[in-house]
């Protein structure tokens, strides 16, 4: 946990960040018959990656740091895509298949009108604000409830569960008015950049690199603060805190607040890269991959969140092409190869790797 | 322990001390800090006692753990609570601290303040610390982290954001590394601590809250002899400016720190009075020292 805070710390972030801001760029300006040439069509790939890296260090502030197992964030990081979607849909009102004012998917339906929560979604600024508060205001509510009746561990990790489950269900209607389990799709612009443009591509990846150092540093101070030492404290010995004084709901309320947020945020950076959001980004298997992430790369230390989902990912695209019906199994292979071996992920692993034996201070009662 | 108090060096001077990351508090963090510590209220000891427990009962399945159970505890008494298993020594802590909700009676901390209408954080911040049982240290922190996080401050989310430590708690939490004989593992990780020492680490961490009442859950369960004998003299010094109640099953501790003794049995109070009377008392013999303590 330390290791983060020293100037080894700072050079791997120096380094992430120069690779992800600078030489990713370099790569794909390199002309084409290169060999070190990046091609265009990876460019939305790592973008993709920086959003889940987005949402594994939201994963590790509350898992990771507080000792809370989430397998529902899917439901947030769909809910700031869905946020997103629905102001990409507006944006391209008159040019769908129908030529229509409203989305595609409700001439399908013959709806008439657009439904008044689709109202506001036209100017991006309110799908953006949308795309933060609805988790934080579904997150809120949900911990409201949940740490207030101190459910804990695997409880609370099967209601999270439970959550994204029915948002899916929900997702999937048709009359849910979200466009069903197409999803919304088929994108167009934002603000008014063509989103097949690869200049706007690389404009969005950057976009995406640079949100997730800047979260990177953000969940950095939050944890060296007192208040990240009080979450590690929840997480170790939670009735201790109490006799110390602390409440612990409002800390667990407002860091899985956060959480939710952040995934928001990485939702609505997903989805303009992607190009579509539907409701199986809610599937409780997605949410349990996103846990994954974090086991792999090393649960309390950020930067092993970050290196877990790129690298799972990295695997999983790799797999989807060569041999996708073996995924699963690759999957849940790795997921319980790093429980059995490497409790502390990939970081855990390169840190006993590096480590010297520590000296223990002697006690002189 | 035993052997005089080392003069107290600012912690930063101490050979071993290993500079902390954490910026020191302004003067204005300072005055909020200092003002939230003025703010306490203070237990009205007029009558003398501190802790009342008046006909408190709470059961489990309709078994009854605490049975009409009746005890005072002076201001600044050091007492002494011993008793067969499942007496109800301990859901007799969890009821003062706020854990357990007892079916009848009342509990009053000094003559004012009933603790029965507050909840563990808010019993915990009036100045009632209280030691587990088993040890419970934050395994993932240092030691002077966990004093730290113990200290008495303000404990709301918001403000532990932007918290810093003022160089009197930092002066604070060297006197209690000395106290509890931790002085120079204030780096060591909380869990990788003997059993003894985290047992001293979690007394560390009631002082640091300035408690007025300490409830301290067998601290001398698994201790080495030497460990024990540091422990009872860490106990003796803490009475007088605290008030001190002991739960412990070692009869020779109990002899070697104890004034007044409380026996418990089935849930309420079978004898109370000083180690000798109570070693005499046929009844005590009969369902606890009978059975060869
Ligand atoms: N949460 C609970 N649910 C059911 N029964 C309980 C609970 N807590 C305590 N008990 C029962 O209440 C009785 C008193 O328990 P308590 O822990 O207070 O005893 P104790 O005096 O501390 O014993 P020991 O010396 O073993 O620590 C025991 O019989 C125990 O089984
Ligand atoms: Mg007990």
């Amino acid at each position: 946990m330390r290791s983060l805070h020293t100037p080894r710390g700072w050079a791997v972030f120096a380094a992430l960040a120069a690779t992800l801001l600078a030489g990713v760029p370099l790569l794909n300006a390199l002309p084409a018959d290169s060999a070190l040439h990046l091609p265009d069509y990876l460019i939305p790939l790592i973008g993709k990656f920086c959003c889940y890296a987005l949402v594994a260090l939201a994963m590790d502030l509350i898992w990771g740091y507080t000792g809370i197992l989430s397998l529902g964030h899917g439901a947030f990081f769909a809910l700031g895509g869905y946020a997103m979607g629905m102001h990409l849909m507006r944006a391209m009102a008159g040019e769908g298949v129908y030529r229509s004012e409203l989305p595609d998917f409700m001439v399908f339906l013959n709806w008439k009108e657009l439904p008044w929560f689709w109202h506001g979604f036209e100017h991006f600024g309110f799908a953006l604000l949308m795309a933060l508060l609805l988790p934080a205001l579904l997150a809120f509510v949900f911990g409201w409830f949940a740490f207030r009746s101190r459910i804990k561990g695997v409880y609370f990790s099967i209601i999270t569960q439970a959550l994204t489950f029915a948002l899916m269900l929900l997702f999937f209607r048709n009359e849910t008015g979200f466009g069903g389990n197409n999803g919304l799709t088929d994108f167009k612009r934002l603000l008014g950049f063509a989103l097949a443009d690869p200049a706007v591509k690389l404009g969005l990846y950057l976009l995406s690199a640079a949100t997730l150092l800047g979260v990177y540093l953000l969940a950095r101070a939050i944890v060296r603060s007192k208040f990240g030492r009080v979450l590690t404290a929840i997480r170790d010995a939670e009735s201790r805190t109490m006799f110390c004084g602390y409440e612990p709901l409002y800390y667990k309320l407002a860091v899985w607040t956060l959480s939710a947020v952040l995934c928001g945020l990485a939702g609505a950076l997903y989805v303009p890269q992607v190009g579509i959001i539907n409701p199986s980004e809610m599937a409780p298997t997605q949410s349990i991959e996103m846990a994954v992430w974090v086991a792999v790369g090393g649960r309390g230390t950020l930067i092993g969140a970050i290196t877990g989902a790129a690298v799972v990912n990295g695997l999983k695209s790799w797999f989807t092409a060569a041999a996708p019906d073996l995924w699963l199994y690759a999957l849940g292979g790795l997921f319980i190869g790093v429980t059995l071996f490497l409790p502390e992920g990939l970081t855990g692993l390169a840190a006993r790797l590096r480590r010297r034996p520590a000296p223990l201070a002697e006690a002189r009662p | 322990m035993n052997a005089p108090r080392p003069k107290l060096e600012p912690l930063e001077r101490h050979p071993l001390f290993v500079p902390y990351d954490v910026p020191l508090a302004t003067a204005a963090e300072r005055e909020v800090f200092a003002a939230d510590v003025r703010d306490r209220p203070v237990p009205d000891v007029s009558h003398g006692p501190i802790l009342y427990l008046e006909g408190v009962s709470v059961s489990f399945d309709g078994f009854r753990a605490l049975n009409e159970l009746s005890l005072y505890i002076d201001d600044g008494e050091l007492r002494c609570i011993i008793g067969p298993n499942g007496a109800g020594k301990t859901t007799m802590m969890d009821v003062i601290t706020g854990k357990t909700r007892p079916d009848v009676g009342q509990v009053f901390f000094g003559q004012t303040t009933n603790l029965l209408e507050l909840r563990e954080a808010e019993i915990a911040q009036l100045g009632i610390g209280r030691k587990f049982q088993k040890p419970t240290v934050f395994q993932g922190h240092s030691v002077f982290e966990n004093l730290e996080l113990a200290m008495k401050a303000d404990k709301r989310a918001r403000t532990s954001l932007f918290a810093r430590l003022s160089g009197e708690q930092r002066d604070r939490i060297a006197e209690v590394l000395a106290t509890v004989g931790l002085l120079g593992c204030e780096a060591t990780l909380a869990g990788t601590l003997s059993h003894g020492q985290k047992q001293w680490l979690e007394i560390g961490m009631l002082l640091m809250q300035d408690p007025r009442l300490l409830l301290v859950d067998e601290p001398v369960a698994g201790m080495t002899e030497q460990e024990t004998e540091q422990t009872a003299a860490l106990l003796t010094s803490l009475a007088g400016r605290h008030s001190v109640v002991v739960v412990e099953h070692d009869m020779a501790f109990v002899r070697s720190i104890a004034r007044k003794v409380t026996v418990l049995h089935e849930g309420h109070v079978l004898a109370e009075g000083d180690m000798d009377a109570i070693q005499a008392d046929p009844k005590v013999i009969e369902v606890y020292l009978g059975e060869g303590a």
